[in-house]
């Protein structure tokens, strides 16, 4: 049977309806389980403006679950969708948001806030949020201009391999601080590692902006993406203005992945598995591909959440570390699916 | 229709297009010949604004190289030598690729035309039945056909193939070169193909250039340019010789 070209409307209310649920398991589940009444309860009531009844614990759901689930399920998204696009971009299955080196620089951007103490007065880790958007941006703007010095086309293969060199130069360069970094030693492997643990509405309300700005550049170039993924002469031959297009999916990707990554730091195999499954699902055409990516990502970084506050409890551990446990033993058993699949 | 003028290109200290200078007029299927290396799919690349180049290239008096890519496309389709598909998309997805240059808007849906002329593309190459086939599982001739159809998907007035006889039988390149041939007679049309087989070329070229080490050494018609002196001369071998040679094992 031919595929059709986009989701139909119960497509879509179908993975709403999966994104939706497990976002209730989410909120409902941890160290205190909370019935999914109260928990539909206290989020109704507040919406509303009325007082949330006694016995439900409106602290935890409120102001600890809810906050949290928001920047997981969208980091989640946004983390996949930016995978699915540089798959896309760049013919690679085995790219993702990190292969740019933007990544890298947020991180080197955090690690540096954390070992030298730089904050912003009145907002939680703001310093370090603002240290990695900065440094992510930097590095954006020098990897693009080498990329473009080194080759005026701006090949593919040239920004691959400064993307990789400068990942290679920026965990150089934040080992060197980690091995001064004394006492911080702590918070900063621990931030490496990736956590939303400290998530809070206005995380919610940036990662929701960039969604919306970058994400939406990146959905409507799905067309042009089809392109690319079967050659860059093939986009330029059916009239793709190829430059153009590569240079603003680039920066919509860097920035998506710079706000990621300054709030719940590097979340690795997100990016690489979810476009993966999806694709399995959906099909390679873009226009399938990048909103069934979101919706998965959203849904397998929620569940990996859980694992990480739920598995070892009352030791939390880094979701970073279940995404990549999970991922590669997934990204195997889906690479050798799709192989057998061709 | 199209015009070159001194187009030449350069890989960093290496001359890859020297001056190469031609026409092509409606009507016109020029066969564009030469040894390996001598310049002909730097010249096609030029054409499609793939490498960057010195010289002018105009489609009606209008530079090729001010045009919007879109633009260019619904002029000319070109059918480059090389194809790399990294993800298991359909025959049909890769023909409505074709259609880019003619839809407008990421949200645009396509219209009945286009529906036709992307059916139409694939029932010309013989590809109907394998429309919902992932190109990972098709043959090298099966893929070259389906690059065809889209560009014939694409409409343009003028169509450049790289090659197009790579990968595909006899049957198909009697079935392809056949159908070129009628596409070129609807009128408005040309076609500039590269090619190896002086045969294909004697057959269905209307005019043929030569290309030797970047430069078009002989340009007009098909017996006006393939005569034994320039060929010898492009090829370093008697080629007339040798294909009388080849042609001998077949007669009875």
């Amino acid at each position: 049977m031919q595929r059709t070209d986009r989701f139909s409307w119960w497509e879509y209310a179908l993975f709403t309806g999966a994104l939706l649920a497990a976002m209730a398991l989410c909120v409902c589940v941890g160290s205190v389980n909370v019935p999914l009444k109260s928990t539909l309860t206290a989020i109704w009531n507040s919406l509303a403006g009325k007082p949330v009844p006694e016995g439900v614990p409106k602290g935890i759901i409120l102001s600890v679950r809810l906050p949290r689930v928001l920047c997981v399920a969208l980091s989640g998204a946004a983390l996949s969708l930016c995978g699915a696009a540089m798959q896309g971009l760049l013919r690679n299955p085995l790219a993702d948001g990190s292969t740019l080196g933007v990544s890298a620089g947020a991180s080197l951007g955090a690690v540096t806030a954390l070992a030298f103490g730089v904050s912003i007065p009145g907002i939680p880790y703001g310093g370090t949020m603002g240290m990695a958007m900065l440094f992510a941006f930097g590095s954006l703007v020098m990897i693009l201009s080498l990329a473009y010095a080194l080759d005026k086309s701006f090949s593919t293969h040239a920004i691959i391999l400064i993307g990789v060199i400068f990942s290679m130069f920026a965990s150089a360069l934040m080992s060197l601080i980690i091995s001064f970094a004394g006492e911080k030693i702590k918070s900063i492997t621990f931030w490496t590692m990736g956590s939303l643990s400290g998530s809070n509405y206005d995380y919610a309300l940036i990662l929701l902006t960039a969604l919306i700005l970058c994400g939406g550049v990146i959905l409507s170039r799905a067309r042009e993406m089809n392109a690319f993924a079967v050659g860059e002469d093939n986009a330029r031959n059916v009239g793709v203005d190829v430059k153009s297009v590569k240079l603003t999916l680039l920066v919509s990707v860097s920035v998506l992945i710079g706000v990621c990554v300054s709030i719940g730091g590097t979340i690795g195999f997100v990016g690489l598995v979810t476009p993966h499954l999806s694709r399995m699902v959906a099909g390679p055409n873009h226009k399938k591909l990048l909103p069934a990516s979101m919706f998965s990502g959203a849904i397998f970084l929620l569940l990996s959440d859980l694992i990480a506050r739920t598995l070892l409890s009352p030791v939390e551990l880094s979701v970073g570390v279940v995404t990549s446990l999970i991922g590669a033993f997934a990204f195997v058993i889906i690479f050798r699916a799709t192989r057998k699949g061709r | 229709m199209l015009q070159l003028e001194n187009v030449t290109v350069r890989f960093g200290g290496f001359l890859a297009a020297d001056q190469a200078s031609f026409f092509l007029h409606t009507g016109d299927w020029l066969m564009l010949a030469g040894p390996n290396g001598a310049g002909k799919s730097t010249v096609v690349r030029a054409i499609a604004q793939d490498v960057p180049y010195t010289g002018k290239i105009t489609l009606d008096g209008q530079d090729l190289s001010a045009m919007r890519p879109s633009a260019l496309a619904r002029q000319i389709g070109v059918l480059s030598q090389q194809h790399q598909v990294s993800y298991a998309y359909t025959v049909h997805q890769i023909v409505s690729l074709g259609r880019y240059a003619h839809e407008k808007g990421f949200l645009s849906h396509r219209d009945s035309e286009g529906k036709e002329k992307i059916d139409q593309a694939l029932e010309l190459t013989g590809l109907t039945h394998l429309k919902n086939a992932s190109m990972l599982t098709l043959s090298g001739g099966e893929a070259q056909r389906a690059f065809l159809a889209q560009v014939f998907a694409q409409d343009p007035r003028i169509l450049i193939l790289d090659e197009p006889a790579n990968h595909l039988d006899l049957k198909y390149q009697q079935h392809i070169f056949g159908l070129i041939r009628e596409w070129l007679s609807r009128g408005g049309r040309a076609v500039l193909s590269v090619v190896h087989d002086l045969s294909l070329a004697r057959r269905y070229g209307t005019r043929a250039a030569l290309m030797h080490e970047g430069r078009v050494t002989a340009c007009g018609g098909i017996e006006e340019v393939f005569t034994p002196e320039n060929l010898n001369a492009v090829y370093g071998m008697d080629v007339h010789a040798w294909m009388r040679g080849l042609l001998e094992g077949w007669t009875p």
